[in-house]
């Protein structure tokens, strides 16, 4: 039962990315060509995502603790450092030559489009290489900040 | 390069289901809904328990542009006005970008967003402007 609810709750967000155009590269492509065949749509997106979002959370973070777990898992960390901006950067290069982001993605998956298949099992790769080479920076950094922060 | 319509009912209307999404899954197992993570916790899984939230909303996911058919009788647009060799080199460095900064778009740009994070705020603008750069770059200096 838990897992169906939570099959449901990705189910919403499958239905709203493939609504939203977020899963189409030309849509987000041209959201980005200002100078271009510019397509503002995105702009909506993220509005209505973080105009719900924002209300929603402020109502469901005064509860004790979730309906299905003991606790919420909210990061906290509030410095700013060079492999979040760095790695935000790199994102954004590669986002810009593919028109894919892994929340467009991986709904795109259930189109069937080979495309989406290849954009995601590159974006594996690229997961897998980073982690490896966080665990290897890590492994020789000072002891105080061995840690691996967990993806969002 | 592919013209496409501006649709703001649509986009606005998908964001708010997305919205929608990441306020429950807050609701009911506590956590942030970003693509990244639940994608990196279905590959290297912590335990049963971890993985079959994650698994469960991944499979959700999946199923949402069949069910956007069964509903309107058309699969979403997957327009792709990229190469093929675009997609690898371009797929690599998003896994690599989003797992050393932590998140994309869904778990920084709308999750992070909306709890005022200065660390997803940054990360947001950050991948932002790299975005618009790449894309300029690619579109208007190489001609690609």
């Amino acid at each position: 039962m838990r897992l169906i609810i939570i099959y449901l709750v990705g189910l919403v967000f499958g239905v709203g990315i493939s609504i939203s155009g977020m899963a189409n590269p030309a849509k987000v492509l041209n959201f980005f060509d200002v100078a271009g065949a510019w397509d503002p749509s995105l702009a909506f997106v993220m509005g209505g995502a973080l105009i719900v979002t924002f209300f929603g959370y402020r109502l469901v973070l005064k509860r004790q603790a979730p309906l299905m777990s003991t606790s919420f898992q909210v990061p906290t960390r509030r410095d700013l450092d060079a492999q979040l901006i760095g790695g935000a950067a790199v994102f954004g290069i590669g986002w810009g030559i593919s028109g894919f982001c892994p929340g467009g993605a991986l709904p795109a998956l259930g189109t069937g489009r080979s495309e989406v298949f290849i954009f995601v099992l590159s974006l594996l790769a690229g997961i897998i290489v980073a982690r490896w080479l966080q665990v290897a920076i890590v492994n020789r950094a000072p002891a105080r900040i061995r840690q691996i922060e967990e993806p969002k | 390069m592919i013209e496409t319509a501006f649709t703001p009912v649509q986009s606005l209307g998908g964001g708010a289901l997305i919205g929608i999404a990441a306020v429950l899954l807050m609701t009911t197992v506590g956590r942030i809904m970003g693509a990244t993570g639940i994608l990196a916790g279905v590959i290297q899984p912590t335990g049963l328990a971890d993985w079959s939230w994650r698994a469960s909303v991944l499979a959700g996911m999946i199923s949402g542009p069949l069910a956007v058919m069964l509903i309107t009788g058309q699969m979403p647009a997957v327009e792709v006005p990229v190469s093929t060799t675009m997609l690898v080199i371009g797929g690599f460095l998003v896994g690599i970008g989003v797992t050393f900064g932590a998140g994309c778009t869904s778990g920084h740009g709308v999750c992070g967003m909306a709890r005022l994070s200065t660390r997803s705020i940054a990360a947001t603008l950050t991948f932002m402007l790299t975005t618009g750069i790449t894309v300029f770059v690619v579109r208007h200096v190489i001609g690609a």
